[in-house]
Parts: C-alpha cells; sequence; structure tokens
C-alpha cells in the first residue's frame, strides 16, 4: 500500500455518526476511499450499511461527524448537490420512474447534468446530445433494445441495469452501488455483473454488499461493519484471511465463497 | 443464455447490433410524444365549430371554456406534479377580484384585466408554493385548503373593497383590445374564452413535453430518485405550482369579465371541489381530461338540473360514485387496447 494523499482520496468520512431516538445506527465510522479503486463496504444484515450510504448521499443528515467529496465537505449539502459535485447511487430496492421509458429516464438525468433540465420551452428529443449520450449509455448497458418500454413492464434484471445506467448518466466521480445485484434471478445475474465489472475504470465506485462472492471478486479494499462501527478494513486478501471476519457471519448467513 | 438470444433477437430487426446507424429511433420516439394527434385536432375544430352551429348555447358554451381552463390548471398540479389541493379556487377568486376591480376602477381593457389578475393571482401562488413544498398529500390538502379559507373570510369581510357577500356589482368590461364589444348572447365571450384558453392550452402542452416536464413526471413518480439524480425538486414544484396560479387567475378574471359581475361563491370550498371532479370524469396527466370533464360535467350540471331541478346533485353523486367504482381508466384502457390491436394488425 502506498500512502494516500489528499487529493487521492476521493470520498471520506469522518466520526461519521447517526442516532434513530436512542438507537445508534453508525457509530463514528470513518473511511477514506482512494480515487478509482473498488471499494467494497459489507457487514451482516442489520450492520448499517444502508444508513451510512443514506449519510453519504444525504438523504439522511449526520447526527455527528462528516462526509468529504474530493476533499470539500458535503456534510450539509443537499442529495441533489451532492449529484451535482459528482457522487451518484444506485438503490438496493429499485427506485426507478414507473411510468417512464429509460430512455426518458436517462435522458432526464443528462439534461440535469448539462444544466438544461429546467428548460420549459423546448421539445423534449430536439437535444441531440441528450438523446444521442443517453441512447448511447443505454445501449452499453444492454438496455438498447427496451429503451423505450415502460419502466415498471421490464424484467427485474433490466430495472437493476436501469439502476446503474441512471446513476452513470450523472457522470459520477464517486459511485455507490447499494446491492447491484439484490434480487436478480440466478439467470440474468451474469448481466448485471458482467456490467458491474466494465464500469469506467477512472469512477471511483464503493459497493455495498453481503454477497461475498462478488466483494471478492470485485473489489480492491473491503471495509467490515458490524452493528453500526466499522469493524475492520483491509485488501481483499486480509479481510478473506481474518477469521474474525469469518465469525461475524457465521451463523448470520452461509458465506457464498 | 437465454436472455442474451432474446436480447440478439429483438435487437436484429432495429438495424447494426453496434447502433450507430439507429440512432434516430430515440429521438424520433422523444420528439413523437409531443406530435400532435388526429383527436387533438378534431377536439379542437369542434370546439371552434361550436361557435357556429351553437349559436344559442355560447352562454353555456363559455361556462365550459372557463371551466376546463381552470381544470387545467389543477391538471399541471395534480397530474403532471403530483400536488393534490383543496382549494384551487383561491387563485380562480383572486383573479376574478383583481380582474372585477380593475374594471370598476377604469381599467376597463379586458387583456389588461387579464394579464393583471394571472400576475396577482401567480403572486400569490409562488408565495404559498412554499407551504406545500415538504408533507404528504394530507398536509397538502389541508393546507390548501386552509389558504382557500383564509381568502374567502378576507373577501367577506373586506366588504368595502370586495362587495362582501352582495358580491361584487356593475363591473362592465370595455371592448376587447378596443375592437370587440361584448354581447348579451355570450357570442363574444365564448369566441375570447376560447381563444385564452387555446393559446393557454398550447403553452400548457409545450411546458409538459419539455424537459421541465419530464422532470416534474419524475417528481410526481418518484421524488427519491429525482433527487438522486440531481434534480432540486422544490423548484420546480415552486415554479409549477405559480403556473397553475396565474392559470386559475386568468380564468377567473374570464369569468369575472363575461359575467360581469363577482360572487363571493367563487372563492367556496366547492369550486376547488368541482375542479376536482372534474378532473375525476376526464382523467388526469394528459392534458384535455380537464376540458373533456368541464364539457362532461357542465352538460350534466345543465342537463340533470334541467331534468330535476331540486335533485340533479343526487344524480351528479351517482355518476360519480359509479364512475369511479366501475373505473374511468379501465374503460379507456380496454378502448386503447382495441385501438392499438386494430392498428397493428393493419401494420
Amino acid at each position: 500500500m502506498t500512502v494516500a494523499s489528499e487529493s487521492s482520496i476521493a470520498l471520506e468520512t469522518r466520526g461519521l455518526t447517526k442516532d434513530f431516538g436512542g438507537f445508534r445506527a453508525n457509530s463514528d465510522v470513518s473511511i477514506a476511499v482512494r480515487r478509482g479503486s473498488r471499494h467494497a463496504l459489507i457487514g451482516p444484515n442489520g450492520a448499517g450499511k444502508t444508513t451510512f450510504v443514506n449519510l453519504l448521499t444525504g438523504v439522511l443528515s449526520a447526527t455527528a461527524g462528516s462526509v468529504l467529496l474530493g476533499g470539500e465537505d458535503v456534510t450539509r449539502a443537499s442529495p441533489q448537490a451532492r449529484v451535482r459535485k459528482g457522487m451518484a447511487r444506485t438503490f438496493q430496492i429499485n427506485q426507478l420512474f414507473a411510468d417512464l421509458t429509460p430512455l426518458e429516464t436517462v435522458a432526464l438525468a443528462v439534461s440535469e447534468r448539462l444544466g438544461t433540465g429546467a428548460q420549459w420551452w423546448r421539445r423534449l428529443g430536439t437535444r441531440s446530445e441528450v438523446v444521442d449520450e443517453a441512447a448511447e449509455l443505454l445501449t452499453r448497458m444492454r438496455l438498447g433494445d427496451v429503451m423505450t418500454r415502460r419502466t415498471a413492464q421490464l424484467p427485474y434484471g433490466k430495472q437493476r441495469l436501469l439502476e446503474m445506467a441512471a446513476a452513470l448518466a450523472c457522470r459520477p466521480q464517486v459511485l455507490l452501488l447499494d446491492e447491484p445485484a439484490a434480487g436478480v434471478p440466478e439467470d440474468e445475474r451474469h448481466e448485471i455483473l458482467d456490467m458491474v465489472e466494465a464500469l469506467p475504470a477512472e469512477v471511483t465506485v464503493v459497493l455495498i454488499e453481503h454477497d461475498m462472492e462478488l466483494v471478492f471478486s470485485f473489489a480492491d479494499r473491503i471495509s467490515v461493519l458490524v452493528q453500526g462501527a466499522l469493524f475492520t478494513e483491509g485488501t481483499v486478501d486480509e479481510i478473506a484471511r481474518d477469521p474474525r471476519v469469518r465469525t461475524v457471519y457465521l451463523g448470520e448467513e452461509v458465506v457464498h465463497a | 443464455m437465454s436472455d442474451a438470444s432474446t436480447l440478439n433477437g429483438a435487437a436484429a430487426p432495429s438495424g447494426t447490433p453496434s447502433g450507430t446507424p439507429a440512432s434516430t429511433a430515440p429521438r424520433d420516439f422523444l420528439i413523437g410524444k409531443s406530435r400532435w394527434k388526429p383527436a387533438e385536432f378534431a377536439f379542437w375544430a369542434v370546439a371552434v365549430g361550436a361557435l357556429f352551429a351553437l349559436p344559442d348555447r355560447h352562454l353555456l358554451l363559455n361556462e365550459i371554456a372557463i371551466l376546463g381552463l381552470f381544470t387545467l390548471s389543477l391538471d399541471l398540479i395534480l397530474g403532471f406534479a403530483g400536488i393534490v389541493s383543496l382549494g384551487h379556487a383561491a387563485f380562480l377568486g383572486i383573479g376574478a377580484y383583481a380582474a372585477g376591480l380593475l374594471t370598476k376602477h377604469g381599467v376597463s381593457e379586458p387583456l389588461t384585466g387579464l394579464l393583471a389578475a394571472g400576475a396577482l393571482a401567480g403572486a400569490v401562488g409562488f408565495l404559498s408554493s412554499f407551504l406545500i413544498l415538504r408533507g404528504t398529500d394530507l398536509t397538502r390538502l389541508m393546507v390548501t385548503l386552509g389558504v382557500a379559507l383564509i381568502f374567502h373570510e378576507l373577501a367577506n369581510r373586506l366588504d368595502w373593497i370586495t362587495g362582501g357577500a352582495d358580491g361584487l356589482l356593475g363591473v362592465a368590461p370595455g371592448p376587447i383590445a378596443g375592437l370587440f364589444e361584448f354581447d348579451i348572447f355570450g357570442t363574444t365571450a365564448y369566441a375570447y374564452s376560447l381563444a385564452v384558453l387555446f393559446v393557454l392550452f398550447l403553452l400548457a402542452r409545450r411546458i409538459v413535453h419539455s424537459p421541465f416536464g419530464l422532470s416534474l413526471r419524475a417528481l410526481k413518480d418518484n421524488r427519491l430518485r429525482a433527487g438522486s439524480l440531481g434534480i432540486a425538486s422544490a423548484r420546480r414544484i415552486v415554479a409549477v405550482y405559480t403556473l397553475a396560479a396565474v392559470y386559475a387567475g386568468i380564468a377567473g378574471a374570464l369569468l369575472t369579465q363575461t359575467t360581469q359581475f363577482v360572487s363571493l361563491e367563487i372563492l367556496d370550498f366547492a369550486r376547488s371541489a368541482d375542479a376536482l371532479l372534474v378532473l375525476v370524469i376526464g382523467g388526469t396527466g394528459y392534458l384535455y381530461g380537464g376540458l373533456v370533464g368541464a364539457v362532461a360535467f357542465t352538460l350534466l350540471k345543465d342537463g340533470l338540473s334541467a331534468i330535476t331541478p331540486a335533485y340533479w346533485l343526487f344524480w351528479m353523486g351517482l355518476f360519480l360514485v359509479v364512475l369511479v367504482l366501475v373505473g374511468r381508466d379501465r374503460m379507456v384502457e380496454r378502448v386503447r387496447g382495441l385501438l392499438a390491436r386494430a392498428v397493428g394488425r393493419r401494420a
């Protein structure tokens, strides 16, 4: 491991804490994600992974601690401001626009990024740079053949791909993937995993996952959350060999390996 | 495996697999959504035709056009942005009183009155939009209802300005743009209201088919995801709520100018509720719901009250219950399905 300089950190949390009433869902979590890395965040069910993501993206506000994006403190920034500063996410449970088509969904994200999303005088589809980029991204994400169908009618695996496409349309520097393959039937799974593998190298990816097979094949660094706190952190090999991590998972679920 | 084969199979007809020459298809799809459909031309042709074909029904037609505009304005927030309101009559009333007072105090040119009424209603809409940014549908219903009650009571109490419960009488607008005098048959009134409705409809149509309109539909569908794509939802909601208030204010001004008085009843809860009923009849989110609904609602009301003057509300209520239980959407879907199959067979 080389010593990381300040500017090579894409995303950092310092003492991030979240209380729900008397329950502490996240406790003093400090992690640093290097630019361009594939950083996995794992932990058993109820470890506070989703709370952590919601703190990162600003859906929840932190009780204490801070979030730094590219060195800039964004702890008080709104979710949409964080998107504009380069952080995008997918959701563990699909959060899509059921009544829109994938083409509209991605075109929406692209025009928002280009700052033309509030134009009320233009007809949709008349900006070729928006449509072309949306169509190109959807084709690359293997959604080319369904881009004009209603999202609610798409197979689940396709909807998971659209989750990723919508986030990528924001051209993020940091992409948070919240269990990208969750709930996907076995025969559609490979498509999701291929797309996760094929993510642009310059994008820093934070993968929230408890599927160990996916984590070990994809990540270069792993943070383990247990009961809301950072349990340990290390390279894939270090975590794989750590007997304490196995103990945490045993009894929780069978480790896919 | 099976997935990959369907993928290739479906991609094949649209051209080369790489997709470069096929890139006009997505554009055509998006632009096609805002293309004028034959039924739309027919609708407006009938509306204009009625001006000549039904010379003795112009007063009723004028009423329909104004109700249509008012409901269109509610559809903009309810059908496209998903904001429920039980107090939309506040803006109708503000526009009506603004136009009436302006006329009484010397500015009698109707178009000027429309603009002033729209601007004032829009300003109130802008300010009150901040009250509906947060909260659930229920809180929005209560807040909009409360705002409307406040304006109703203000109009009632400020009787030295508004005439209070007696209403604002003796509003005598001049000729439109100095050219067209209002007549007792309502011919000028209907032509005027229809023209204003059409212009504002065109604007609304452009807006809902714009990137802004798409972002409203996205907000309505899933606000969490919209935020996570970088959309600042609050601003969009303020904008569309203000726009809807302007539309409602103009509808109110049209009503004042074409009926030549303002009644306190314009701020009644029943007005807001009627607009919702009209949208229930006509359907939300496709712009014509308010217009079609206004035609149906007004004709139904007119017909029923002619047959049973005392009990028309009973039959109206019964009709609404049946309509909602049977489901207009289901009926429309069935018709649409049949049409699509017929078109598909031909293609």
